[in-house]
Order: C-alpha cells, then structure tokens, then sequence
C-alpha cells in the first residue's frame, strides 16, 4: 500500500523499483537464520548439557539410570548418582496424572464439540484458557499449603478401607504425614495438564466429518453411541497423541511437582508416600551443588530432556499424521 | 447435533417404533449417564481454577499492601514486614528483557515459515521442532542457558534469565505469528507484488501491518507465560534482597522464584509473602492476557 505508486516514464522500469536485489536476498537470509534458530538453539541444548555432564555419565555410564541410589554427600567413600529413583518418580506422577487428566479432558472436548449449547462454549473455552494461565508456582504454593493438607485425610481413610487388602494395600499404603506424595503430584499435575489435552482433543474431535455422525444417527443410535460408533474410532489416533502430548508436560512440570511431592529418594508402590521426580531434584538442589554435584543434575536434565523429546516428537507425527488422514477423510 | 435421537415423526402401522420411550432401559440409561458425566467434566475441571483463584485473592489480600509493593524482602524467613519491590521489578526487567529478545526473532521465523518457506521441508522441519521446543521442560531451557551463559561469564545476572525466557518464548511466537500471517489474504501481497515492490517491502509494509493485532496479541500470550515460569530463573539469576534494575551486573529475583522459596517455609511470615507474590503474580499475568483479548478485539477488524 505505501510502496511508490506509479512510474510516469513510457517504459516503467520494472527492474529497477521495490528495494533492490541484495535487500531481498538479505532480508531472505535474515528470516531464514531466524527460522534455523530454533534447530540450533535445541541442538546446542543436547550439547552443551551432555558436555557438561559428560564427567558422571562417563564414570557411571548405564549405571547412571539403572542405579537408585542418589547420595552427593555420603559420609564414606564416592558420591553415588543414580537417577532411577527419580525415572520412577517422574513415571508414576504422570501416570496418575495421565488417569485422572484424560477422561475428564476428553469429557470437556467432546461436551465442547458435541454436547454445549453456544453460549455456553465460549465461557468453557475462558475457563480451560484461564486454567492454563495460571503459573505453575502458584498451583504448587496452592498444592503444598492447601490441597496437601486437605488430601492427607482422604488418604487415611482410603488406606483403611483399602490397606488389608493385599496388592491394593500396598498401593494405598500408610500416607505421609504432611499429603507430600506422587499421589498429590499427580492430582496437581492433573489440573495442569488438562488444558492442552482439552485444546488438543478438541481439534480432533472436530475434524469428524458430519457425514459420518449422521449414518450413526440413521441407523438408530442414541447420543453416546454416535459418540462411541463413530466420533471415537476416526478420532482414535489424534487423542493418543493429545495424551502423550499431556504425558510430555506432565514429566518436565517441575516446581509444582517440587513443592508437593516430598522429596524422598524412593521407589516404593505406596503412591500415599514420598518420592520425587527428575526435573523437581533438579531445582531443589542445584543451589547447593557444586562441582561433580552439579554435573550429575545437569546429567538428570540431559535424560529428561531426551525423554520428552522423544514423547513429544512422537506426539507431533501421531498428531500430524492423524489430521492428515482426517482431512482426506473429510473431503 | 442437539437431538438425542433423530426425531420420530408419527408410529404408522407397520413402521418401525422410532420414539424415544422406544429404546431400551438400558441403552437410555447409559446415554443419560454418559451425557451427565461429559457435562460433569468441565464442572470437575473449573473446581480447581475457582479454588486457587479464591485462596490466592484472599490469602494474599491479607498481606497485600503499599509496603509490600514497595520495599525490599527481609533476609529472614521468620521475620515480618518487609516486601517484595525486588523480585517485582527483577519479574518485569526479565521478562521484559526476554519479550525484546524473543518477539522481533520470533515474527522473523514466522515471517521464513509463512512467506518463503511454506511447504519446504526444511520448513516442514523447523515447524515441527518448534512445536517439540514449546515441550521442552522449562528446568531444562535453565540447565542450558546456566551451561553456555552463566558459566560462561561466571555470574548470575537478570540477562541470563532473559535468555532462558527468550527460548521458552520463541516457539510460541513463531507458531502463533504464523498462524496470524497465514490469515493475511494472498490478494494484499499480489497487489503490491504487481505494483512493483519486492517481496521483503510487500512483507515488511502490507504483510505485516495487516497481521499486527493479531501477532501482538500472541506475543503477548507468550509475555504472560514466561512472566510465570520458575526453574529458568532460579537456575540463571540467583537471589538478591533489595531492588537491582541492572541487567548484567548482580544477581536478581523474581515474583516466581520467591514463590518458590517462600512456599515450603513452616514460618507464617514465609507463607504470607508467598501468598502476597502469588496474588501480585497473578494480577500481572491476567494484566497481559486482558490486554492480548483488548489488542485482538480492538483491532481485528482490520485483519478482513
């Protein structure tokens, strides 16, 4: 709009005007080495962390995730760094938030695409955005101070209904005193990862061609068994990567889990008790680390980072692949 | 969509029964309780916002106050008083710092996406690792810039968390910057084309302006976002009890981090602080996200 308008001459020179060649082709670059930042920026990633926490991986080698035990400080002898204790923390937490995350993310989408009345669809939609503004601190500082407190009660009465029974008890163990357990950590990362299942699955669900609703419909089927005869089946593939998508943030969430998963170094099946997880160890303990300390966590965080990596990149193709196939689908 | 079952018209003679009081006991009552459990979901989901919102405004109102805003944080977790001027003005250096690093980089990216790369692999590529990058724990975008950065110069500074924040926002601004440019119609960039302008002017003066409301409001999404994350910072800025507006001298704080540190103190006054960042924090990153809803509102007449 604002560039020069018109050329007077009887020949416009149409080679000449617009900024010339070499401004282009700089410009071009410019946004092209802006683009290859991010490869960049995650390839330096892997490697500056490796090369840092190359001295630990080196000495312990597999050993580094095989072994539980985490002692930077022993009385005796080495430092010893296994992560597995954490591997285990990390696993658990996001698996219960994965249980209780997913029907009730899958519920939203599916009230949001097949069920709301539109006025109601767009105060929904406010409130899963605002749930996902939320800072994760303030989840942990509500989690540690309020809902930790509160849960230990459920607990007991949960491991006395539950703990004679022999491999239920085990799971329901005899909970920690102040609720700092995978079993918090789940439900607080539960509600934070609900918001990017819902927006997820709700671009999924969307893509069901109508076409395909209505048959369900024409051949008698009541509202829940459209839903499970036709929205589900073409859907499947997309919401397997909306949770994994779920299950990558659950893993790397680190100051929420830090502040109410208790801090034990542990594996134990009593989701009532306390552990901890990779990215949480990390930032309760980098401030007093130094030296070979220091290495080991950067060591967790190279570990964690190749795990959600590979989660999330899976996620993206299975996401992909299914919107792909939909929309051919569709038309 | 809005009926349960397509609706009968009349039971003639010899037609099937196609009423509702037609199916089954059974099929009616899974239906009735599926229906009640998926309306239930978003009931089950806004319990919490309510929740935190209501125990942050009330806990933190109580401490909230102009001496809170303004003066510096005691160096003791037990002792009253005090404030959090800080960590608020380190929360605003930082995230403002990161927010100048990251958009103008960012717009770029989405600008090679848009407008040269488009279905290349290579952009193929960079769009897929951008999306993987907005997965990246957070802990570890502060691993990385503690590694390359801060052992690098040898200190903690404000800077180094204004880069770990400026990672954690790029792929977020380059998608949404994305998407916003996708929508600018292909006609605005063919008339200036024809007029003569080169590609990089067409981009720069149609392309651009035209997707303005839309990219701010997305950078300002990713401003609210970074304002709240808390690994990167405790890893790369350090801890400072009194005011430091210096970038790259001193180690600094923000509200977040003070959340952290405060949050798992027995002491009352510690607790309290941390509910009055909380709330504070809160106010800040509902600040940017009304105004990303004002700025998109306001101005998205002009993206038609």
């Amino acid at each position: 709009m604002t560039t020069q308008t018109t050329q007077e001459p009887e020949q416009p020179a149409l080679t000449g005007g617009g900024g010339g060649v070499r401004a282009e082709r700089l410009f071009s670059l410019w946004t092209l080495a802006t683009g290859l930042l991010v490869l960049a920026i995650l390839a330096l990633i892997l490697i500056t962390t490796t090369n840092e926490a190359w001295p630990v991986l080196r000495a312990g080698g597999f050993r580094f995730i095989t072994e539980r035990t985490w002692d930077p400080n022993p009385q005796t002898g080495d430092a010893v760094f296994g992560a597995l204790s954490f591997m285990y923390g990390t696993a658990v937490s996001s698996l219960i938030a994965l249980l209780i995350a997913v029907p009730i993310s899958v519920g939203i989408a599916l009230f949001l695409t097949e069920l709301a009345p539109r006025r109601l669809g767009a105060p929904a939609v406010t409130i899963i955005d605002l749930l996902a503004s939320v800072p994760s601190v303030v989840f942990g500082l509500w989690g540690v101070l309020v809902v930790a407190p509160a849960l230990v009660h459920v607990y007991r009465w949960l491991n006395d209904v539950l703990g004679g029974i022999p491999l239920l008890g085990d799971v329901f163990g005899v909970p920690v005193g102040t609720g700092r357990s995978f079993m918090t950590a789940g439900v607080i990362l539960a509600i934070m990862i609900t918001p990017i299942i819902t927006s997820i699955s709700r671009e999924v669900l969307s893509t069901v061609p109508q076409a395909n609703k209505d048959a369900a419909y024409a051949v008698g089927a009541t509202h829940w068994e459209m839903i499970t005869g036709a929205v589900f089946p073409h859907s499947f593939a997309g919401l397997v990567g909306a949770v994994m998508l779920g299950l990558g943030r659950a893993m790397g969430e680190t100051i929420a889990v830090a502040l109410v998963i208790g801090g034990a170094t542990a594996i134990t099946p009593n989701i009532f008790a306390g552990g901890n997880t990779m990215a949480a160890i990390i930032v309760q303990q980098f401030g007093e680390s130094t030296g070979l300390f220091t290495a080991a966590l950067i060591g967790l965080g190279v570990v964690l980072f190749a795990m959600t990596i590979v989660v999330n990149l899976a996620a993206r193709v299975v996401v992909n692949r299914a919107e792909l196939r939909m929309r051919g689908a569709a038309g | 969509m809005t009926a349960t079952v397509p609706p009968a018209t009349r039971a003639a003679a010899g037609q099937p029964d196609l009423r509702r009081s037609a199916l089954s006991l059974r099929r009616r009552t899974t239906n009735r309780v599926a229906m009640a459990a998926i309306t239930l979901a978003l009931v089950v989901a806004a319990t919490p916002l309510f929740l935190v919102t209501w125990t942050v405004i009330s806990r933190g109102l109580d401490v909230l106050s102009w001496q809170f805003l303004t003066e510096d944080i005691p160096n003791s977790y037990r002792r009253s008083g005090g404030g959090m001027a800080p960590a608020i003005v380190g929360t605003l250096v930082i995230t403002g710092m990161a927010a100048l690093l990251a958009i103008p980089l960012g717009v770029f990216g989405a600008i090679y996406l848009n407008e040269y790369g488009k279905r290349k692999p290579l952009a193929r590529v960079i769009r897929t690792m951008a999306d993987v990058m907005t997965g990246v724990p957070s802990i570890v975008m502060g691993l990385f810039i503690y590694v390359s950065f801060v052992v690098v110069v040898g200190a903690k500074t404000a800077f180094a968390g204004a880069l770990a924040l400026a990672c954690l926002m790029l792929p977020i601004v380059i998608r949404s910057s994305e998407e916003m440019l996708r929508l600018v119609p292909g006609e605005l960039r063919e008339a200036s084309l024809a007029l003569g302008a080169r590609q990089w002017r067409t981009i720069l003066t149609v392309v651009l302006p035209a997707a303005l409301s839309g990219i701010a409001s997305g950078a300002l999404l990713a401003i609210a976002r970074a304002a709240g994350e808390t690994a990167p910072i405790i890893a790369t800025v350090g801890l400072t009890f009194s005011v430091n507006t210096g970038l790259f001298e001193g180690q600094n704080t923000a509200l977040p981090a003070q959340i952290f540190r405060n949050a798992s103190q027995p002491f009352a006054a510690a607790q309290g602080r941390a509910w009055g960042a909380a709330l504070t924090l809160v106010a800040i990153v509902l600040i940017f996200t009304m105004l990303a809803r004002v700025v998109v509102s306001r101005f998205a007449i002009k993206e038609r």
